[in-house]
């Protein structure tokens, strides 16, 4: 009986987040309908495009890579309490550091070229996420405010290094690019013949430290504890603000790999573009349930989507950007599924109060929040 | 430098902060009901698109301002039933909606228009004057519509006691949730009136994610302003001010460094927050929801 | 008191055998109350009487399951606040429920605000002028609330309700947060209210606020009306015998103690608390090794700082508090608990647990980084089930397993499973607050047990609680607190609850005339 409540649990979870993107799968199809084609022709195409052929694939596993760093990215901060929307800043910060490094083409082997820029990279995200840590821990304003704000700073960065500091980095004004990376710190092919690259593999590790560092170790336990309870983890004697900014370090350092993977891997060096990465993380990782593998399969199936739209766009006529719909509606089906399960929870607290014993509740308000 | 402040200057500082001006009086309702609303840049680019539609299918941009604005009440509408009434994560929410707005109007520009991302030309709203929209002026006078609203009526003060303690609100009596429903609907309609500045305003089309974030800087400067609307209308016009201020230093090719003016909103907002900057203070109650008995 | 109302004044309100249950509490089990017209009517009952519910209902925030409200002779039924103002009724909140960032007339006429849709700022601040001058409560009707004292805001709260032409007042608790000088005052004011004609129905839990203010007094225990008095012809005796009870309960079976060194040694500790009061007011007390030291004193008398305070989690403004003869002031919960101090938390959802973490998962809360639970960062989480799951066997702990979200069990077995994890480490010292509140009384006897276990293997024990019941049951010494200070020092059996409540409420022993230091 304990390992079936167990998976009962898990199946509920998993449920959940294939409801909500089934729902959105279908409000899609009414999308589609309403432009006057078929969604069964639009969502086969979309799957053709996915899996249809070797470069096919490779196509969806490089289309995957940066929601697994990103979702990643969410899920830890969303673990300590806090909504990261800066992801997107963190990867063009990452991806600027890992870019330069590798345009200055040093002497060095790849097995040292290589994990260097990606450190490098997990630092310049880390900073750049850890000022919203730090800035929350100390005159508590909104992280997400903060994000937002670091993020347009990011872009602001990006274009003057790119741009306008061609006096003394590896850049070029005229790509709006940083110089080429030197080719013993491009993240290798791991599928011949397509785009997908070893960030993906970098990726696939990553979420398993990031699985062992919240769920094994004493610091990720920290984490997890004052994300649900501030008054626990006082409790147990845990800093609030200290674990905060580390852990928006850490979520930050997630971003920044991701950005360097798209650098090193899949365009060789870095452009003035923002990918818009950061807001579909979010989605990730809430279809993830902010679970290191859940997000890898989560990141799988944005992937998919992303790499299949195209040949969806082709084939069926439906333009690319109902991927984008389709994040926002599974989002949006989530976030209703979520509250339809608060309510739940309520009920059950309700009932299960009846059988609690009465002596020393007469006169507890039930319903009226304790105040701090 | 006398002909540097020009009158052009003058002119494309009130030109940039119109749509912020917009987005940043519906932005600053919806937060001083305790709606936290980071949707208001898919409520914009909402108000941009349907602008152009409305323009392209009625032959009239006043009309298409029109279904701009009643479209924007229906993105508030999500955004208000599901973070008022599912009780949702206000930011959940929130960007979802600008993931939505982002994808559909590109989707939508697709199917009607057959191009990747931009619509046919349309008409424009009239000039008041050389390179002053009528808009214009509607934005500004905007300011002191919403500072009387919310000074010196029962409404607005009801709205800002919902804002600041939605608990002691509804203890006397105010319906909370009806009151935020129709802030956040209002902050709906502002914003999509400052995105069909962009679209038939100043422009005469729409382009793919042509708002560019302004409705996260509408937001900045609602806390720039610290909630409140002239403070929020200075802030806008010194974020404009910087955006005019680059423009006009390329135009000119003055030495200053544009970078840094174009980082300045985000950085003073940062300061800001990090409480530099005395008295800076969100309503009390944002996010919060009352109790239901 | 020139205006002595009449012993035949009508009736105002009246409350006949209200009946509240909820889920699996009745808080109101037949309360009568009789209010006359011009009184003030003081309503004494400890902490969970059910006051709080019985005026709740009289409000109309909750409905009744039985019994009849008549206003004024007529009978009502009220379904929202709204009917109860306009019956007349206005309510003084204990939590004021005020808007800092607005002046004291938006607050005083928000809801209220009258007229057509524009609002005359001007008008408004007039009439909260002059209500302010007529009752004489003084306050600045521009000023804005939160640069107001405490005092002044609940002045602000009265204003609102005489601004909604209320002529009968509800006060909950309105002393809890006031400096005696601001409580002079309300005195004043009250007065001034009944002598202007109003009815003042005033929640209390202090005698000698009874003795001081009221006309007359309606005690109610456990939900019931115990009996009502003319102040005048009363003693705090009386009152305290009938607010406290002399029910007798069995007494938990335990052997005398046999108490050695003192192991927790607090002194002259002080501490501002809200509003600028003196929460702890030069508050010093001992814990010997073996023996059950049990703090009784109203909610609200400074006990959750002076627990916060030997746990860690508030720093005192000055004061010295000694763990096993070294000074550990300031210490931060971790190395607290390296130095023996066990701690059971007043609020098992808010401190005590992490609701949605399983039961292995709060084993770890407060042990995260210690053997046997964690090694070098590592956390050990096979060994950390094991232990969970021999813990809750041998404390009877019932869940489906140690994977069980803690969220999903009864508060009883939450209780048994933050003790279970809180004696594990074998703590020198025991701190525990509340440790049976809302459990069922088998868990009530098996809690006690555990404590008393723990005394007889030579561990001190400080029990803070607000129910003198469990006080009884469990001390070896009984300690009361009163107003950040401890006011009375007992051995078990030297006391009568009827003493004590008489230092609980405020009043000096009968036979002491001086309260007791330690």
């Amino acid at each position: 009986m304990f390992e079936s409540a167990r998976s009962r649990g898990l199946l509920v979870t998993v449920l959940t987040s294939l409801a909500a993107v089934a729902i959105a799968l279908l409000v899609g199809a009414i999308f589609i309908l309403l432009s006057q084609q078929n969604p069964i022709t639009a969502y086969r195409a979309l799957l053709d495009g996915a899996f249809g052929d070797r470069r096919a694939v490779g196509e969806t596993l490089a289309a995957s890579t940066p929601y697994i760093f990103g979702g990643l990215a969410f899920a830890v901060a969303y673990r300590a309490g806090l909504f990261n929307i800066g992801i997107e800043g963190q990867m063009l910060m990452g991806g600027l550091a890992a870019g330069l490094f590798a345009a200055w083409n040093f002497d060095l082997p790849k097995v040292v070229y290589i994990p260097t820029a990606l450190l490098l990279a997990a630092i310049a995200g880390g900073i750049w996420g850890a000022i919203a840590g730090a800035l929350k821990a100390v005159s508590g304003a909104h992280e997400v405010i903060t994000t937002i704000m670091l993020n347009y700073l990011a872009y602001q960065v990006l274009s003057y290094c790119l741009l306008r500091a061609d006096g003394w980095l590896p850049v070029n004004p005229q790509l709006q690019a940083t110089d080429p990376a030197a080719q013993n710190a491009r993240l290798p092919n791991i599928l011949s013949g397509t785009r997908a690259h070893a960030g993906l593999l970098v990726g696939l590790l990553v979420a398993v430290l990031v699985w062992y560092f919240l769920f094994r170790t004493s610091f990720g336990y920290q984490l997890r504890t004052v994300g649900l309870s501030k008054g626990a983890a006082a409790y147990a004697g845990m800093s609030w603000g200290a674990t905060i900014t580390v852990a928006m370090f850490i979520s930050g350092a997630l971003g920044g790999l991701g950005g360097s993977s798209e650098t090193l891997g899949l365009l060789g060096q870095q452009y003035n573009a923002p990918q818009g990465y950061g807001f579909a993380s979010i989605a990730v990782g809430l279809v993830g349930r902010n679970n290191p593998f859940g997000v890898v399969l989560a990141a799988l199936l944005f992937g998919t989507l992303r790499s299949g739209s195209t040949a969806m766009q082709n084939q069926a006529g439906t333009s690319k950007e109902l991927v984008l719909v389709l994040q926002g509606l599974v989002i949006l089906a989530f976030a209703a599924l979520a509250s339809s399960g608060r309510a739940q929870s309520w009920w059950a607290r309700r009932r299960g109060a009846r059988f609690k014993d009465t002596t020393d509740t007469i006169g507890v308000e039930p319903g009226v929040a304790p105040e701090l | 430098m006398s002909d540097f402040f020009d009158v052009n200057l003058l002119k494309a500082v009130l030109r940039m902060a119109t749509p912020l001006v917009f987005a940043a009086m519906g932005g600053l309702l919806s937060e001083r009901s305790g709606v936290m609303n980071i949707g208001l840049e898919g409520m914009m680019l909402t108000g941009a698109f349907v602008a152009v539609l409305g323009t392209y299918y009625l032959h009239n941009p006043w009309a298409g301002l029109v279904c701009a604005m009643l479209a924007g009440a229906g993105v508030g509408l999500i955004h208000a039933f599901w973070s008022i009434g599912l009780r949702s994560d206000q930011i959940v929410t929130g960007t979802a909606i600008n993931l939505l707005a982002a994808g559909i109007t590109i989707f939508l520009c697709q199917r009607l228009w057959n191009q990747s991302g931009r619509s046919p030309k349309v008409d424009t709203l009239p000039n008041v004057t050389a390179g002053i929209n009528v808009l214009v002026p509607v934005a500004f006078l905007l300011v002191p519509v919403v500072w009387y609203f919310l000074r010196t009526t029962k409404p607005g003060l009801r709205l800002m006691a919902s804002g600041e303690n939605p608990q002691a609100a509804e203890s006397v009596g105010i319906a909370v949730d009806k009151l935020r429903y129709v802030a956040v609907m209002m902050s709906g309609v502002l914003a999509a009136a400052g995105g069909a500045y962009l679209s038939i305003g100043s422009l005469s089309l729409f382009t793919r994610d042509m708002t560019a974030g302004r409705g996260f800087i509408a937001l900045a400067a609602v806390i720039f302003g610290n909630w409140m609307p002239i403070g929020t209308l200075g802030a806008c016009l010194l974020f404009a001010g910087s955006q005019a201020l680059q423009v006009q230093a390329q135009i000119k090719g003055l030495g200053i460094s544009t970078d840094l003016l174009l980082a300045l909103p985000y950085l003073l907002t940062l300061i800001a927050l990090a409480g530099f900057v005395r008295n800076s203070r969100p309503p009390a109650g944002l996010g919060q929801h009352p109790t239901s008995h | 008191m020139a205006q002595e109302p009449q012993p035949q004044a009508p009736l105002a309100v009246e409350m006949r055998g209200i009946v509240k249950r909820f889920p699996g509490v009745v808080a109101n089990d037949g309360i009568d109350l009789a209010v006359r017209q011009g009184e003030i009517h003081a309503l004494l009952g400890e902490n969970g009487a059910g006051k709080s519910t019985l005026m709740n209902i009289l409000m109309g925030l909750y409905a009744p399951d039985a019994g009849e409200i008549r206003i004024d002779g007529a009978p009502v039924h009220f379904s929202s606040p709204r009917n109860a103002v306009d019956a007349g009724l206005g309510m003084v909140h204990q939590h004021f429920m005020l808007i800092g960032r607005f002046t004291v007339t938006e607050n005083v006429i928000l809801g209220n605000e009258g007229g057509s849709i524009s609002l005359d700022r001007r008008a408004a601040e007039r009439t909260v002028g002059e209500t302010a001058e007529r009752y004489g409560l003084r306050v600045d009707p521009k000023a804005l609330i939160e640069n107001l004292p405490v005092g002044m805001q609940q002045r602000v709260e009265i204003l609102r309700v005489l601004y909604q032409q209320s002529h009968t007042l509800i006060l909950d608790e309105p002393t809890a947060l006031l400096t005696p000088q601001e409580v002079e005052d309300l005195y004043d004011i009250l007065q001034a209210l009944r002598e202007s004609g109003h009815t003042i129905i005033f929640i209390t839990h202090k005698l000698r606020e009874v003795a001081a203010i009221s006309d007359r007094v309606t005690v109610i225990r456990r939900g019931k009306t115990v009996g009502t008095r003319e102040t005048k012809d009363t003693t705090s005796e009386e009152l305290a015998e009938l607010m406290v009870g002399r029910d007798v309960r069995l007494h938990v079976e335990r052997p005398p103690a046999h108490p050695g060194d003192a192991v927790l040694q607090v002194f002259d500790l002080r501490l501002k608390g809200r509003g600028n009061r003196d929460a702890l007011d030069g508050l010093s007390l001992g814990v010997r090794r073996g023996e059950i030291v049990g703090i009784a004193g109203v909610e609200g008398n400074g006990q959750t700082e002076l627990v916060e305070c030997i746990a860690g989690l508030q720093k005192p403004d000055s004061g010295t508090i000694m763990l096993e003869g070294t000074e550990t002031t300031g210490w931060n919960p971790v190395a607290l608990r390296e130095a023996g101090l066990s701690y059971i938390p007043e609020d098992r959802h808010y401190r005590g647990l992490v609701l949605p973490f399983s039961l292995t998962e709060n084993m770890l809360l407060g042990n995260s980084t210690v053997a046997p639970f964690s090694k070098g960062g590592r956390i050990d989480y096979a060994r950390t089930r094991e232990i969970a799951a021999t813990e809750m066997k041998e404390f009877d702990v019932r869940a489906p397993g140690p994977h069980t979200p803690a969220g999903a069990l009864s508060g009883g077995n939450q209780q048994k499973f933050i003790i279970a994890r809180e004696l594990y480490r074998e703590p020198r010292v025991i701190l525990a607050v509340q440790p049976t509140r809302g459990l069922d009384v088998g868990a009530i006897e098996f809690v006690h047990g555990q404590l008393v276990a723990e005394r007889d293997k030579g561990r001190g024990v400080l029990v803070v609680s607000f129910d003198l019941d469990e006080i009884f049951d469990l001390s070896d010494r009984i300690l009361i607190i009163y107003q950040g200070k401890i006011v009375g020092d007992f051995a078990s059996g030297k006391v009568t609850r009827a003493e004590c409540g008489l230092l609980m409420g405020g009043k000096v022993a009968p036979n002491e005339g001086e309260p007791i230091r330690v």
